[in-house]
């Protein structure tokens, strides 16, 4: 261990060096101390050029997500729990279960190992959390100043059942729109992490695989005709997407949405649509309307979708479909995706 | 929204049809980017009587910049030994030849920060640089880049500017009524910049125009009922200073930070984009402090102000023309590929009226 970084009396002490990317020693000590013990299951411990898994019967899901947010670490979470559950949410909203994931750590020089430690445990964490197994991966090392300290890509598979994924054909108008928690919690909490705006708060973000919730809404035997998850350009950006993509109308209603105080009043601060602020964690469904009771219960029983939410119904088609907000004080607006990063505004 | 909040919404909505029925057709002028997007996200817009039009004024402080000043930021974000520290709305503006952002994908130095004194610590830490700040907005923004300025002075600061623009409210409400030439039947004055100005600052308003001005913060029941204080003004031929917005908002303003800004500034004409120079509109660092006028360091001066093609920005901000009325709005000018300042930023009118009001493709 004398060649460790880790010696106190070196520069590089406990920090990321060129040289644990380069396919040497140092990369062996990387992998073996800080990554590998972590993520022990039986698909990765071969440490084979590729993972060998079981095909199941039937079909499988595929997606893959690059995680980039800074800061690395915030309230409630961090960029490895990111890099879990937003590669499993992407299968489980297709009705999939998680089988197993990729993961490919690119890091910079001078990252502080205690970080990655910290990073490899939320990741170990999470995959349990999420029944998933790591079953491959890759480590690099690039310079000083060209990674945000850590960036993380994950891809996964996962199992589809036959009556899977969930048929968005099927929408009809009065379908019902349903939130499964509190919008706009993650998006906030990183931003008021990551900008210097001199605000305290006490939002975290509530960023989980959603694997159980999905089950049980799925288990409710209502009819669930979409499910995704809303990430970066909020509610706003799925609804619009949904309506075009179904050509209809959608209409929510302000009063009837999942907002805690805090999001509200971090919102109303910032100057931002919290329909537009990013989430995690969340599920938005489209259920028939005759079972959005059904299904709603079902949601509201799991913890994680105790705060949930009919907050809209479906419309009729339209040539040029548009989302519409019957806002709190009674009038009415468009709602549409935003057009880039929302930010906070100067006045 | 909560239940007493809901009622006392219905109330205002009928106290507001019963005091507009029979009152004349009136205008009604909203003076701050951040009421203009609050009308509009709370719909409050959508819920005016028939005689009742919400216009918006010179109230966004990207929209009412001149171009001459963008063009004089990029030129100094092109400099080698520049950092320009900017908060993000002027990034995306569109000057004669460049934004910000176009030079920054040239390899200019552009940094977003969020409040003036971001500006002096990035001047800290880049001690081999200088930091040019653009000081633009109301009386919001100033008491902060007077703060920067001081607190730079004190630290004996050598590579720390300020490229001045901002600007104050009052001439430039002035002047639109002196013009004449936009009817304007009463003011709902700003929220924040009150804050700092106090209610009373209006009264020369009100006096010499005879406007009513009622001084309103955001919450959708404090739009309604500044509204309808209007409105039964106008009704009633009446023009005086009110203030629904009293939880924030004393008569007498936040006095130290006048103190602040009076210490460091002086006012001077400024150039206001598309309604030429106003005459003690703007603020010009006193002699102390004029060491950090970008300008007088890097030997440059505003260039002229000039619309791009097309472009009718100026009469929108000064309430001339509803969006939806010029020929580029949506069609030539979008928010993802914008033509002029109302589109790009995100309190601006063009904006507002995109996000939300638009209803189908084009207008």
């Amino acid at each position: 261990m004398s060649q460790s970084p880790d010696s106190d009396n070196k520069p590089n002490a406990g920090k990321v060096v060129l040289a644990h990317g380069g396919g040497g020693e140092l990369t062996r000590q990387l992998l073996a101390e800080r990554i590998i013990p972590k993520l022990v299951n039986d698909l990765l411990a071969p440490l084979a050029d590729s993972a060998v898994i079981d095909a199941p019967p039937g079909k499988i899901c595929m997606t893959t997500d690059a995680f980039v947010v800074q800061p690395l670490e915030f309230a409630g979470g961090d960029i490895g729990r990111l890099a879990v559950c937003g590669t499993v949410n992407d299968l489980v909203v297709m009705g999939a279960k998680p089988l197993a994931l990729s993961l490919a750590l690119v890091l910079e020089e001078g990252l502080d190992l205690d970080v990655l430690d910290r990073v490899m445990d939320s990741i170990a964490d999470s995959a349990k959390q999420a029944g998933v197994k790591i079953a491959t991966g890759d480590t690099k090392v690039v310079e000083r100043h060209s990674a945000g300290g850590m960036t993380i890509t994950t891809a996964g598979i996962g199992t589809l059942p036959a009556s899977m994924p969930p048929d968005a054909k099927t929408i009809a108008a009065g379908d019902a729109v349903i939130v499964s928690g509190l919008l706009a919690e993650h998006g906030l909490a990183v931003m008021i992490a990551r900008k210097s705006l001199g605000i305290s708060s006490t939002l975290a973000s509530d960023v989980a695989p959603l694997g159980g919730l999905v089950d049980a809404m799925i288990a409710s035997g209502g009819r669930v005709k979409f499910m995704r998850d809303p990430t970066r350009g909020g509610l706003a950006g799925l609804l619009a997407d949904l309506s075009e993509q179904t050509g209809r109308n959608i209409e929510i209603d302000e009063r009837a949405l999942p907002l805690s105080p805090a999001a509200r009043h971090a919102s109303e601060l910032l100057g931002l649509d919290p329909l537009t602020v990013a989430n995690e964690g969340k599920v938005v469904a489209v259920v028939a309307a005759e079972d959005a009771e059904k299904v709603l219960a079902a949601c509201q029983a799991h913890p994680l979708g105790r705060d949930a939410a009919i907050a809209g119904r479906i419309g009729e088609t339209n040539d040029w479909p548009l989302v519409e907000l019957l806002t709190a004080a009674g009038g009415r607006r468009i709602v549409q995706r935003p057009y880039g990063e929302e930010l906070p505004r100067i006045c | 929204m909560a239940g007493p909040d809901r009622q006392k919404i219905q109330q205002l909505l009928a106290d507001l049809a019963d005091a507009a029925d029979g009152a004349p057709d009136m205008a009604l002028m909203e003076i701050c980017g951040t009421h203009t997007v609050s009308l509009f996200r709370s719909g409050v817009k959508s819920l005016m009587p028939t005689n009742v039009r919400l216009i918006s004024g010179p109230g966004c402080p990207v929209c009412v910049t001149s171009c001459g000043y963008l063009d004089t930021a990029c030129e100094l974000a092109s400099r080698k030994d520049v950092i320009v520290a900017t908060y993000g709305d002027m990034v995306r503006v569109p000057g004669r030849t460049d934004s910000l952002e176009a030079a920054r994908g040239r390899g200019a130095s552009v940094e977003v920060i969020y409040s003036a004194r971001d500006a002096v610590k990035l001047a800290r830490e880049n001690p081999s640089r200088n930091v040019v700040f653009l000081a633009v907005g109301f009386e919001t923004t100033t008491p902060a880049t007077a703060a920067a300025v001081l607190e730079a002075d004190a630290a004996g600061l050598e590579n720390f500017f300020i490229l001045p623009g901002h600007k104050i409210l009052l001439p430039a409400m002035e002047m639109l009524l002196s013009a004449g030439d936009v009817p304007i039947d009463g003011f709902l004055c700003p929220g924040h910049v009150s804050v700092i100005l106090g209610a009373a600052a209006y009264e020369p308003i009100v006096r010499n125009h005879h406007r009513p001005c009622v001084v309103v913060g955001f919450e959708p029941a404090n739009m309604l009922d500044g509204i309808l204080r209007l409105i039964r003004q106008v009704a009633a031929d009446e023009a005086k200073v009110e203030n629904a917005y009293g939880v924030a908002v004393s008569e007498g303003g936040n006095e130290p930070a006048r103190r602040m800004i009076e210490q460091v500034f002086i006012p001077a004409a400024t150039e206001w984009r598309a309604m030429g120079s106003i005459p003690d509109s703007g603020l010009a660092l006193r002699e102390p402090y004029a060491r950090f006028d970008a300008r007088a360091k890097f030997g440059v001066e505003f260039g002229p102000d000039y619309e791009p093609p097309g472009c009718r920005c100026g009469e929108v901000i000064q309430g001339k023309l509803e969006p939806d009325r010029c020929p580029l709005f949506g069609v030539k000018c979008t928010p993802t590929d914008p033509v002029g300042p109302c589109m790009v930023s995100s309190e601006g009118t063009c904006a507002a009226w995109y996000k939300y009001n638009r209803h189908r493709p084009g207008r």
